[in-house]
Protein backbone atom coordinates (compact mmCIF):
# COMPACT_ATOMS: atom_id res chain seq x y z
CA UNK A 1 0.00 0.00 0.00
CA UNK A 2 1.21 3.51 -0.86
CA UNK A 3 0.02 6.85 0.51
CA UNK A 4 -0.28 10.47 -0.58
CA UNK A 5 -0.05 13.66 1.44
CA UNK A 6 -3.75 14.11 0.67
CA UNK A 7 -4.41 11.08 2.91
CA UNK A 8 -5.26 8.68 0.11
CA UNK A 9 -4.09 5.09 -0.07
CA UNK A 10 -3.27 3.25 -3.31
CA UNK A 11 -3.19 -0.49 -3.62
CA UNK A 12 -2.10 -2.23 -6.84
CA UNK A 13 -4.52 -4.86 -8.22
CA UNK A 14 -3.45 -6.38 -11.53
CA UNK A 15 -2.89 -3.51 -13.98
CA UNK A 16 -4.94 -0.96 -12.00
CA UNK A 17 -4.67 0.61 -8.55
CA UNK A 18 -7.46 0.83 -5.99
CA UNK A 19 -7.74 4.24 -4.28
CA UNK A 20 -9.38 5.16 -0.99
CA UNK A 21 -8.87 7.47 1.98
CA UNK A 22 -7.03 6.58 5.14
CA UNK A 23 -8.53 5.86 8.54
CA UNK A 24 -6.89 9.05 9.75
CA UNK A 25 -8.69 11.06 7.08
CA UNK A 26 -12.02 9.34 7.69
CA UNK A 27 -11.78 10.05 11.42
CA UNK A 28 -10.89 13.68 10.82
CA UNK A 29 -13.79 14.20 8.40
CA UNK A 30 -16.50 12.85 10.68
CA UNK A 31 -19.46 10.82 9.44
CA UNK A 32 -19.86 11.12 5.68
CA UNK A 33 -23.30 11.99 4.34
CA UNK A 34 -22.62 12.43 0.62
CA UNK A 35 -20.17 11.07 -1.95
CA UNK A 36 -19.95 12.00 -5.64
CA UNK A 37 -17.62 9.88 -7.77
CA UNK A 38 -16.22 10.52 -11.27
CA UNK A 39 -17.54 8.73 -14.34
CA UNK A 40 -15.79 5.56 -15.43
CA UNK A 41 -13.52 6.32 -18.40
CA UNK A 42 -12.62 9.82 -17.19
CA UNK A 43 -9.00 10.80 -17.86
CA UNK A 44 -7.66 12.46 -14.72
CA UNK A 45 -4.55 14.45 -13.89
CA UNK A 46 -2.66 14.34 -10.64
CA UNK A 47 -4.07 16.96 -8.26
CA UNK A 48 -7.36 17.34 -10.13
CA UNK A 49 -10.42 17.39 -7.87
CA UNK A 50 -12.37 14.33 -8.93
CA UNK A 51 -14.41 13.27 -5.89
CA UNK A 52 -16.68 15.37 -3.69
CA UNK A 53 -17.37 14.21 -0.18
CA UNK A 54 -19.48 15.87 2.45
CA UNK A 55 -19.41 15.01 6.11
CA UNK A 56 -21.70 16.16 8.90
CA UNK A 57 -19.24 19.04 9.21
CA UNK A 58 -18.23 20.24 5.76
CA UNK A 59 -17.61 19.53 2.10
CA UNK A 60 -14.18 18.47 0.84
CA UNK A 61 -12.57 17.28 -2.36
CA UNK A 62 -10.47 14.28 -3.12
CA UNK A 63 -7.88 14.73 -5.83
CA UNK A 64 -6.48 12.29 -8.35
CA UNK A 65 -3.33 10.83 -6.75
CA UNK A 66 -1.57 10.37 -10.12
CA UNK A 67 -2.33 10.72 -13.83
CA UNK A 68 -4.50 8.01 -15.33
CA UNK A 69 -7.97 6.81 -16.28
CA UNK A 70 -10.85 5.86 -13.96
CA UNK A 71 -11.79 2.23 -14.63
CA UNK A 72 -14.29 1.52 -11.85
CA UNK A 73 -16.07 3.38 -9.02
CA UNK A 74 -17.55 2.06 -5.78
CA UNK A 75 -21.30 2.67 -5.86
CA UNK A 76 -21.59 1.19 -2.32
CA UNK A 77 -20.16 4.36 -0.76
CA UNK A 78 -22.52 6.56 -2.78
CA UNK A 79 -25.46 4.54 -1.47
CA UNK A 80 -24.13 4.42 2.11
CA UNK A 81 -21.53 7.15 2.71
CA UNK A 82 -20.93 6.13 6.34
CA UNK A 83 -19.31 2.94 5.02
CA UNK A 84 -16.26 5.19 4.52
CA UNK A 85 -16.11 5.80 8.28
CA UNK A 86 -16.61 2.14 9.08
CA UNK A 87 -14.14 0.51 6.68
CA UNK A 88 -12.12 3.14 4.80
CA UNK A 89 -9.20 0.92 3.86
CA UNK A 90 -11.10 -2.05 2.41
CA UNK A 91 -14.85 -2.14 1.61
CA UNK A 92 -15.08 1.65 1.24
CA UNK A 93 -12.55 2.10 -1.58
CA UNK A 94 -13.44 5.06 -3.83
CA UNK A 95 -12.30 4.23 -7.36
CA UNK A 96 -9.91 2.14 -9.43
CA UNK A 97 -7.66 3.73 -11.99
CA UNK A 98 -5.21 2.67 -14.68
CA UNK A 99 -2.05 4.72 -14.19
CA UNK A 100 -0.51 6.52 -17.13
CA UNK A 101 2.92 5.74 -15.73
CA UNK A 102 2.82 2.93 -13.14
CA UNK A 103 6.37 3.75 -12.07
CA UNK A 104 5.06 6.94 -10.45
CA UNK A 105 3.78 4.73 -7.61
CA UNK A 106 7.41 4.52 -6.46
CA UNK A 107 7.41 8.23 -5.65
CA UNK A 108 4.59 7.89 -3.10
CA UNK A 109 4.98 7.35 0.62
CA UNK A 110 5.16 3.92 2.19
CA UNK A 111 3.31 3.13 5.39
CA UNK A 112 6.13 4.23 7.70
CA UNK A 113 6.50 7.56 5.93
CA UNK A 114 2.72 8.14 6.08
CA UNK A 115 2.61 7.30 9.77
CA UNK A 116 5.39 9.79 10.38
CA UNK A 117 3.36 12.42 8.48
CA UNK A 118 0.24 12.07 10.60
CA UNK A 119 1.95 11.73 13.98
CA UNK B 1 -6.54 28.15 22.91
CA UNK B 2 -5.04 30.37 25.57
CA UNK B 3 -7.51 33.24 25.40
CA UNK B 4 -10.63 31.11 25.37
CA UNK B 5 -12.99 30.95 28.31
CA UNK B 6 -14.05 27.65 29.82
CA UNK B 7 -17.46 26.80 31.19
CA UNK B 8 -17.88 25.20 34.64
CA UNK B 9 -18.35 21.90 32.78
CA UNK B 10 -14.98 21.94 31.01
CA UNK B 11 -13.64 19.02 33.08
CA UNK B 12 -16.82 17.04 32.38
CA UNK B 13 -16.28 17.49 28.63
CA UNK B 14 -12.65 16.41 28.82
CA UNK B 15 -13.52 13.39 30.95
CA UNK B 16 -16.16 12.37 28.41
CA UNK B 17 -13.72 12.55 25.50
CA UNK B 18 -15.14 15.68 23.88
CA UNK B 19 -13.46 17.29 20.92
CA UNK B 20 -13.23 20.94 21.97
CA UNK B 21 -13.37 23.87 19.56
CA UNK B 22 -13.44 27.65 19.94
CA UNK B 23 -17.01 28.94 19.83
CA UNK B 24 -18.16 32.47 20.74
CA UNK B 25 -15.01 32.94 22.81
CA UNK B 26 -15.39 29.66 24.70
CA UNK B 27 -13.79 26.28 24.43
CA UNK B 28 -16.85 24.16 23.68
CA UNK B 29 -17.49 20.49 22.85
CA UNK B 30 -18.31 20.08 19.16
CA UNK B 31 -18.76 16.33 19.56
CA UNK B 32 -18.10 13.42 21.89
CA UNK B 33 -16.85 9.96 20.88
CA UNK B 34 -20.41 8.94 19.88
CA UNK B 35 -20.13 11.33 16.90
CA UNK B 36 -22.42 14.01 15.51
CA UNK B 37 -24.80 11.68 13.68
CA UNK B 38 -25.37 9.28 16.57
CA UNK B 39 -25.56 12.08 19.13
CA UNK B 40 -28.30 13.65 17.03
CA UNK B 41 -30.22 10.38 16.73
CA UNK B 42 -29.80 9.63 20.42
CA UNK B 43 -31.27 12.97 21.40
CA UNK B 44 -34.37 12.36 19.24
CA UNK B 45 -34.75 8.81 20.57
CA UNK B 46 -33.90 9.23 24.25
CA UNK B 47 -32.18 12.07 26.12
CA UNK B 48 -29.29 14.38 25.28
CA UNK B 49 -27.36 16.63 27.64
CA UNK B 50 -25.94 19.94 26.37
CA UNK B 51 -23.66 22.49 27.99
CA UNK B 52 -24.96 25.91 27.00
CA UNK B 53 -23.19 27.82 29.76
CA UNK B 54 -21.64 30.15 27.20
CA UNK B 55 -25.05 31.77 26.78
CA UNK B 56 -25.84 34.92 28.73
CA UNK B 57 -28.12 34.82 31.78
CA UNK B 58 -29.48 38.20 32.80
CA UNK B 59 -31.92 39.47 35.43
CA UNK B 60 -34.04 42.59 34.96
CA UNK B 61 -35.37 43.92 38.25
CA UNK B 62 -37.79 46.86 38.38
CA UNK B 63 -36.52 49.62 40.65
CA UNK B 64 -40.14 50.31 41.67
CA UNK B 65 -40.61 46.72 42.80
CA UNK B 66 -43.51 46.45 40.36
CA UNK B 67 -42.84 43.81 37.67
CA UNK B 68 -45.03 45.66 35.22
CA UNK B 69 -42.45 48.43 35.09
CA UNK B 70 -39.81 45.92 34.01
CA UNK B 71 -42.19 44.44 31.43
CA UNK B 72 -43.03 47.85 30.00
CA UNK B 73 -39.34 48.80 29.93
CA UNK B 74 -38.34 45.62 28.07
CA UNK B 75 -41.21 46.16 25.63
CA UNK B 76 -39.40 49.28 24.41
CA UNK B 77 -36.67 46.96 23.05
CA UNK B 78 -38.66 43.91 21.88
CA UNK B 79 -41.90 43.59 19.87
CA UNK B 80 -43.35 41.02 22.30
CA UNK B 81 -46.25 41.28 24.73
CA UNK B 82 -44.13 40.98 27.86
CA UNK B 83 -46.86 42.42 30.09
CA UNK B 84 -49.10 39.43 29.32
CA UNK B 85 -46.43 36.96 30.35
CA UNK B 86 -47.70 35.36 33.56
CA UNK B 87 -45.44 34.55 36.51
CA UNK B 88 -43.78 31.19 35.89
CA UNK B 89 -44.00 31.52 32.10
CA UNK B 90 -41.40 32.13 29.40
CA UNK B 91 -41.57 33.26 25.79
CA UNK B 92 -39.36 33.65 22.74
CA UNK B 93 -38.34 37.23 21.96
CA UNK B 94 -35.87 39.29 19.96
CA UNK B 95 -34.26 42.70 20.24
CA UNK B 96 -34.89 44.81 17.13
CA UNK B 97 -32.92 47.74 15.74
CA UNK B 98 -34.20 51.00 14.23
CA UNK B 99 -34.20 49.46 10.75
CA UNK B 100 -36.40 46.60 11.91
CA UNK B 101 -33.52 44.12 11.90
CA UNK B 102 -32.86 41.62 14.67
CA UNK B 103 -30.05 42.33 17.17
CA UNK B 104 -30.40 38.99 18.96
CA UNK B 105 -33.03 36.42 19.83
CA UNK B 106 -33.63 35.39 23.40
CA UNK B 107 -35.90 33.82 26.00
CA UNK B 108 -37.71 35.97 28.56
CA UNK B 109 -39.25 34.53 31.72
CA UNK B 110 -41.48 36.21 34.28
CA UNK B 111 -40.28 35.11 37.70
CA UNK B 112 -42.80 36.96 39.80
CA UNK B 113 -40.97 40.11 40.81
CA UNK B 114 -38.38 40.24 38.01
CA UNK B 115 -37.58 39.01 34.49
CA UNK B 116 -34.97 36.38 33.61
CA UNK B 117 -33.42 36.46 30.15
CA UNK B 118 -31.23 33.99 28.27
CA UNK B 119 -29.35 35.52 25.33
CA UNK B 120 -26.90 34.23 22.72
CA UNK B 121 -23.24 33.88 23.67
CA UNK B 122 -21.88 35.86 20.75
CA UNK B 123 -24.30 38.75 21.39
CA UNK B 124 -24.36 38.84 25.17
CA UNK B 125 -21.95 41.75 25.72
CA UNK B 126 -23.80 43.89 23.18
CA UNK B 127 -27.19 42.86 24.58
CA UNK B 128 -26.20 43.76 28.11
CA UNK B 129 -24.84 47.14 27.02
CA UNK B 130 -28.04 47.71 25.03
CA UNK B 131 -30.23 46.95 28.05
CA UNK B 132 -28.08 48.99 30.42
CA UNK B 133 -28.27 51.93 28.06
CA UNK B 134 -32.01 51.84 27.57
CA UNK B 135 -33.48 50.27 30.71
CA UNK B 136 -31.28 51.52 33.56
CA UNK B 137 -33.59 54.37 34.47
CA UNK B 138 -36.31 52.02 35.64
CA UNK B 139 -34.55 48.69 36.01
CA UNK B 140 -31.49 47.08 37.48
CA UNK B 141 -29.73 44.84 34.95
CA UNK B 142 -27.61 42.10 36.48
CA UNK B 143 -25.55 39.59 34.61
CA UNK B 144 -25.35 36.13 36.14
CA UNK B 145 -21.70 35.04 36.08
CA UNK B 146 -21.78 32.26 38.67
CA UNK B 147 -24.15 29.82 37.03
CA UNK B 148 -23.83 27.14 34.39
CA UNK B 149 -26.65 26.51 31.93
CA UNK B 150 -27.44 23.07 30.62
CA UNK B 151 -30.14 21.59 28.44
CA UNK B 152 -31.63 18.13 28.76
CA UNK B 153 -33.54 17.31 25.59
CA UNK B 154 -35.41 14.41 24.09
CA UNK B 155 -38.39 12.14 24.74
CA UNK B 156 -36.75 10.68 27.87
CA UNK B 157 -35.79 14.08 29.33
CA UNK B 158 -38.87 14.09 31.55
CA UNK B 159 -38.25 10.67 33.05
CA UNK B 160 -34.56 11.44 33.60
CA UNK B 161 -35.10 14.77 35.35
CA UNK B 162 -38.18 13.67 37.30
CA UNK B 163 -36.28 10.65 38.62
CA UNK B 164 -34.25 13.24 40.55
CA UNK B 165 -36.98 15.88 41.01
CA UNK B 166 -40.49 14.37 40.64
CA UNK B 167 -42.26 17.74 40.26
CA UNK B 168 -40.44 18.38 36.97
CA UNK B 169 -42.92 16.08 35.21
CA UNK B 170 -45.68 18.62 35.95
CA UNK B 171 -44.05 21.48 34.01
CA UNK B 172 -45.61 22.31 30.66
CA UNK B 173 -43.82 23.73 27.60
CA UNK B 174 -42.44 27.20 28.45
CA UNK B 175 -43.14 26.92 32.20
CA UNK B 176 -40.31 28.16 34.43
CA UNK B 177 -39.68 27.35 38.08
CA UNK B 178 -37.04 27.74 40.78
CA UNK B 179 -36.52 24.48 42.62
CA UNK B 180 -34.17 23.25 45.34
CA UNK B 181 -32.41 19.99 44.72
CA UNK B 182 -29.83 18.54 47.07
CA UNK B 183 -28.89 21.98 48.38
CA UNK B 184 -28.66 23.56 44.91
CA UNK B 185 -31.02 26.20 43.62
CA UNK B 186 -31.99 25.21 40.08
CA UNK B 187 -33.72 27.51 37.61
CA UNK B 188 -35.64 25.20 35.30
CA UNK B 189 -37.64 25.90 32.17
CA UNK B 190 -39.41 23.38 29.97
CA UNK B 191 -37.95 24.47 26.66
CA UNK B 192 -35.03 23.92 24.35
CA UNK B 193 -33.47 24.24 20.93
CA UNK B 194 -33.92 20.82 19.38
CA UNK B 195 -37.62 20.53 18.53
CA UNK B 196 -37.89 17.92 21.28
CA UNK B 197 -39.45 18.08 24.71
CA UNK B 198 -36.93 18.92 27.38
CA UNK B 199 -35.57 21.33 29.93
CA UNK B 200 -33.05 24.12 30.24
CA UNK B 201 -31.54 24.27 33.68
CA UNK B 202 -29.45 27.00 35.28
CA UNK B 203 -27.33 25.54 38.05
CA UNK B 204 -24.80 27.21 40.40
CA UNK B 205 -21.35 26.93 38.81
CA UNK B 206 -19.91 25.25 41.91
CA UNK B 207 -22.49 22.45 41.69
CA UNK B 208 -22.61 22.16 37.92
CA UNK B 209 -20.34 19.18 37.38
CA UNK B 210 -21.90 17.33 40.31
CA UNK B 211 -25.42 17.85 38.95
CA UNK B 212 -24.49 17.09 35.35
CA UNK B 213 -22.65 13.93 36.37
CA UNK B 214 -25.80 12.81 38.16
CA UNK B 215 -27.84 13.32 35.00
CA UNK B 216 -25.20 11.71 32.80
CA UNK B 217 -25.06 8.67 35.09
CA UNK B 218 -28.54 7.79 33.85
CA UNK B 219 -28.13 5.23 31.04
CA UNK B 220 -30.68 7.11 28.93
CA UNK B 221 -28.47 10.20 28.76
CA UNK B 222 -25.64 10.96 26.33
CA UNK B 223 -23.72 14.24 26.22
CA UNK B 224 -24.32 16.09 22.95
CA UNK B 225 -21.93 18.56 21.28
CA UNK B 226 -22.46 21.68 19.19
CA UNK B 227 -22.38 19.68 15.94
CA UNK B 228 -25.55 17.76 16.74
CA UNK B 229 -27.06 20.81 18.44
CA UNK B 230 -26.89 22.51 15.06
CA UNK B 231 -28.43 19.66 13.06
CA UNK B 232 -31.15 19.19 15.69
CA UNK B 233 -32.18 22.83 15.64
CA UNK B 234 -32.02 22.92 11.84
CA UNK B 235 -34.39 19.95 11.54
CA UNK B 236 -36.53 21.73 14.13
CA UNK B 237 -36.73 24.76 11.81
CA UNK B 238 -35.21 26.97 14.53
CA UNK B 239 -33.15 30.01 13.60
CA UNK B 240 -29.47 30.33 14.43
CA UNK B 241 -28.66 33.95 15.17
CA UNK B 242 -25.90 35.16 12.85
CA UNK B 243 -26.92 32.67 10.14
CA UNK B 244 -30.68 32.75 9.64
CA UNK B 245 -31.43 36.03 11.36
CA UNK B 246 -29.28 39.08 11.95
CA UNK B 247 -29.35 42.88 11.90
CA UNK B 248 -30.32 42.87 8.21
CA UNK B 249 -33.32 40.51 8.51
CA UNK B 250 -36.68 41.68 9.82
CA UNK B 251 -39.07 39.46 11.80
CA UNK B 252 -41.53 39.47 8.87
CA UNK B 253 -38.81 38.39 6.42
CA UNK B 254 -37.66 35.78 8.91
CA UNK B 255 -41.18 34.32 9.21
CA UNK B 256 -41.16 35.05 12.93
CA UNK B 257 -44.42 37.03 13.00
CA UNK B 258 -45.92 34.35 15.27
CA UNK B 259 -43.60 35.66 18.00
CA UNK B 260 -45.10 39.17 17.84
CA UNK B 261 -48.32 39.15 19.82
CA UNK B 262 -51.45 41.12 18.91
CA UNK B 263 -50.94 43.75 21.62
CA UNK B 264 -47.85 45.06 19.82
CA UNK B 265 -49.23 44.95 16.27
CA UNK B 266 -51.33 47.58 14.49
CA UNK B 267 -54.46 48.36 16.51
CA UNK B 268 -53.09 46.42 19.48
CA UNK B 269 -53.30 47.70 23.06
CA UNK B 270 -49.63 48.77 22.98
CA UNK B 271 -49.07 49.06 19.24
CA UNK B 272 -45.48 49.62 18.15
CA UNK B 273 -43.13 51.36 20.54
CA UNK B 274 -40.14 49.10 19.81
CA UNK B 275 -37.12 49.89 17.62
CA UNK B 276 -37.98 49.62 13.92
CA UNK B 277 -41.70 49.29 14.65
CA UNK B 278 -42.69 51.50 11.69
CA UNK B 279 -40.90 49.27 9.22
CA UNK B 280 -41.96 46.01 10.88
CA UNK B 281 -45.63 46.98 11.19
CA UNK B 282 -45.63 48.18 7.58
CA UNK B 283 -44.29 44.78 6.52
CA UNK B 284 -47.08 43.10 8.49
CA UNK B 285 -49.48 45.13 6.37
CA UNK B 286 -47.79 44.93 2.97
CA UNK B 287 -45.59 41.85 3.22
CA UNK B 288 -41.84 41.72 2.72
CA UNK B 289 -39.86 41.18 -0.44
CA UNK B 290 -38.21 38.03 0.81
CA UNK B 291 -39.05 35.30 3.23
CA UNK B 292 -37.26 32.64 5.24
CA UNK B 293 -38.34 29.17 4.10
CA UNK B 294 -37.38 25.54 4.55
CA UNK B 295 -35.77 23.83 1.57
CA UNK B 296 -35.54 20.12 0.84
CA UNK B 297 -32.88 19.28 -1.76
CA UNK B 298 -34.14 16.70 -4.24
CA UNK B 299 -30.79 14.89 -4.34
CA UNK B 300 -28.40 13.77 -1.64
CA UNK B 301 -25.94 16.68 -1.81
CA UNK B 302 -26.21 18.98 1.23
CA UNK B 303 -26.81 22.65 0.40
CA UNK B 304 -24.97 24.69 2.99
CA UNK B 305 -25.01 28.29 4.21
CA UNK B 306 -24.00 30.75 1.49
CA UNK B 307 -25.33 28.65 -1.40
CA UNK B 308 -27.04 30.90 -3.96
CA UNK B 309 -30.56 30.15 -5.18
CA UNK B 310 -31.98 30.63 -8.67
CA UNK B 311 -35.42 30.35 -10.28
CA UNK B 312 -34.33 27.81 -12.88
CA UNK B 313 -31.41 25.70 -14.09
CA UNK B 314 -30.32 28.46 -16.44
CA UNK B 315 -31.63 31.76 -15.02
CA UNK B 316 -28.94 34.27 -14.04
CA UNK B 317 -31.24 36.06 -11.60
CA UNK B 318 -30.46 35.20 -8.01
CA UNK B 319 -33.66 34.73 -6.00
CA UNK B 320 -32.14 34.02 -2.63
CA UNK B 321 -29.53 32.31 -0.52
CA UNK B 322 -29.30 29.42 1.91
CA UNK B 323 -28.50 30.52 5.46
CA UNK B 324 -28.27 27.12 7.17
CA UNK B 325 -27.99 23.69 5.65
CA UNK B 326 -26.57 20.26 6.09
CA UNK B 327 -27.55 16.67 6.51
CA UNK B 328 -30.56 15.95 8.71
CA UNK B 329 -29.87 12.61 10.42
CA UNK B 330 -33.51 12.11 11.51
CA UNK B 331 -34.97 13.16 8.16
CA UNK B 332 -32.20 11.04 6.58
CA UNK B 333 -31.68 13.57 3.82
CA UNK B 334 -30.15 16.99 3.40
CA UNK B 335 -32.18 19.90 4.82
CA UNK B 336 -31.70 23.65 4.49
CA UNK B 337 -33.30 26.95 5.28
CA UNK B 338 -32.78 30.27 3.63
CA UNK B 339 -34.32 33.37 2.14
CA UNK B 340 -36.13 33.52 -1.20
CA UNK B 341 -38.00 36.30 -2.99
CA UNK B 342 -41.55 36.11 -1.68
CA UNK B 343 -42.94 34.97 -5.04
CA UNK B 344 -40.92 31.76 -4.65
CA UNK B 345 -41.85 31.14 -1.00
CA UNK B 346 -44.95 28.95 -1.47
CA UNK B 347 -44.61 25.40 -0.23
CA UNK B 348 -43.68 23.05 -3.07
CA UNK B 349 -42.03 25.70 -5.25
CA UNK B 350 -38.97 24.28 -7.00
CA UNK B 351 -35.84 26.40 -6.89
CA UNK B 352 -32.25 25.67 -7.96
CA UNK B 353 -29.21 25.89 -5.74
CA UNK B 354 -25.77 26.39 -7.22
CA UNK B 355 -23.55 23.75 -5.63
CA UNK B 356 -19.98 23.48 -6.97
CA UNK B 357 -21.02 25.13 -10.21
CA UNK B 358 -24.03 22.87 -10.79
CA UNK B 359 -27.66 23.86 -10.45
CA UNK B 360 -29.39 21.32 -8.22
CA UNK B 361 -33.15 21.32 -7.52
CA UNK B 362 -34.68 21.86 -4.07
CA UNK B 363 -38.27 22.34 -3.01
CA UNK B 364 -39.67 24.91 -0.60
CA UNK B 365 -40.88 22.93 2.39
CA UNK B 366 -42.77 23.62 5.57
CA UNK B 367 -40.78 23.63 8.79
CA UNK B 368 -40.05 21.99 11.15
CA UNK B 369 -38.66 19.13 9.08
CA UNK B 370 -39.43 16.76 11.97
CA UNK B 371 -42.62 16.94 14.06
CA UNK B 372 -42.15 19.06 17.18
CA UNK B 373 -42.49 17.03 20.32
CA UNK B 374 -43.34 19.60 22.98
CA UNK B 375 -45.38 18.89 26.10
CA UNK B 376 -48.01 21.62 25.93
Amino acid sequence: MKYTEEHEWLKPEGDVVIVGITQHAADALGELVFVELPDVGTEVEKGEEIVVIESVKAASDITAPLDGEITEVNQAIVDAPTLVNEDPTAAAWFFKMKLKDPSEMDGLMDEDAYKALID
Amino acid sequence: MADLLRTPLYDFHVKNGAKLVPFAGYEMPVQYPLGVMNEHKHCRASAGLFDVSHMGQVLIKPKSGNIEDACLALETLVPMDICALKPGRQRYAFFTNDEGGILDDLMVANRGDHLFLVVNAACKDADIAHMQKHLSETCEISVIEDRALIALQGPDAESVLSSLIPSMADLKFMDVVIVDYDGMELWVSRSGYTGEDGYEISVPADNASQFVTKLADNDLVEPIGLGARDSLRLEGGLCLYGNDIDESTTPVEAALTWAIQKARRADGAREGGFPGSDKILAQFENGAERKRVGLLPEGRAPMRAGTKLFASETSSDEIGEITSGGFGPSVNSPVSMGYVSTEFSDEGTQVFAEVRGKRLPANVSKMPFVAANFKR
